[in-house]
């Protein structure tokens, strides 16, 4: 009982994959292109970089970058935060 | 010896881990020429320290990373990443200001197309990618090095 559910949970799941993949659009040509062809054709000329990706990163998308840099620091505070208490059982 | 690997792990890490984070400044630095920046470059640092501290474990690094220095670091890079984005408020808020202004960083306007790069181009995106960039290395080494330390004294408990 156990393995036919598991087949046929298999089978519908490879079922809808495969419909899937027969409807993708083709590889290099994205639904909305209007900002990909900005950002390669303007980087270069707009921040004065080669390096698109980092251009996008630290330029265009800045808040996103920040929204990192929070993730980060959170982190790191947290885990100070859980040693000093580890410490402060101990004394 | 209670701590720390093997002589031939500690010999390995004494010769590659300056390698190391010369390699991560470098992706720093050229972050906006290829390939990587403030985020990959500051991991690969961190992988330094936290190969030292795999290699020679907590006591053979004691006194001489600190890591509440190295979150006191982590948080000025923070701000100074803050303060790079306040900088072009005027305009919005992340703007570019110093892009092709002719300043440092500024500098040369890029040949358009493919080039080796400027190194001293890009406005205030090398400054953000060196602010990242230590935020980064410090934060993930303070993590490392304070975990460490947290999980041996749990261990001798």
């Amino acid at each position: 009982m156990r393995k036919a559910v598991i087949l046929v949970a298999f089978l519908f799941v490879g079922a809808f994959l495969l419909l899937a993949a027969t409807s993708m659009r083709p590889f290099g040509e994205p639904t909305f292109a209007g900002m990909d062809d900005h950002f390669i054709a303007e980087t270069q000329a707009e921040v004065g970089a080669n390096n698109a990706v980092t251009a996008v990163v630290f330029d265009y998308r800045g808040f996103d970058t920040l929204g990192e840099a929070t993730v980060l620091f959170a982190a790191v505070v947290g885990v100070l935060a859980l040693f000093r208490r580890l410490r402060e059982d101990e004394a | 010896m209670n701590s720390g690997m093997s002589i031939i792990v500690r010999t390995i890490t004494r010769l590659v881990y300056g390698l190391a984070i010369v390699f991560g400044f470098y992706v720093i630095m050229h972050g906006h020429l290829t390939p990587g920046g403030g985020f990959q470059g500051g991991a690969v640092v961190a992988s330094a320290f936290a190969l030292l501290l795999v290699a020679f474990g907590a006591a053979g690094v004691k006194g001489k990373l600190n890591a509440h220095l190295l979150q006191s670091l982590e948080e000025i890079g923070a701000l100074a990443f803050l303060a790079l984005g306040f900088v072009g408020i005027g305009t919005a808020f992340f703007y570019n200001l110093l892009a092709n202004s002719g300043s440092l960083f500024g500098g040369p306007v890029l040949p358009l197309g493919s080039n080796p790069g400027v190194f001293n181009a890009g406005g205030t995106l090398p400054l953000m990618n060196w602010a990242v960039g230590l935020k980064v290395m410090t934060g993930i080494a303070a993590i490392v090095i304070v975990m460490l330390i947290g999980a041996r004294k749990e261990e001798t408990e």
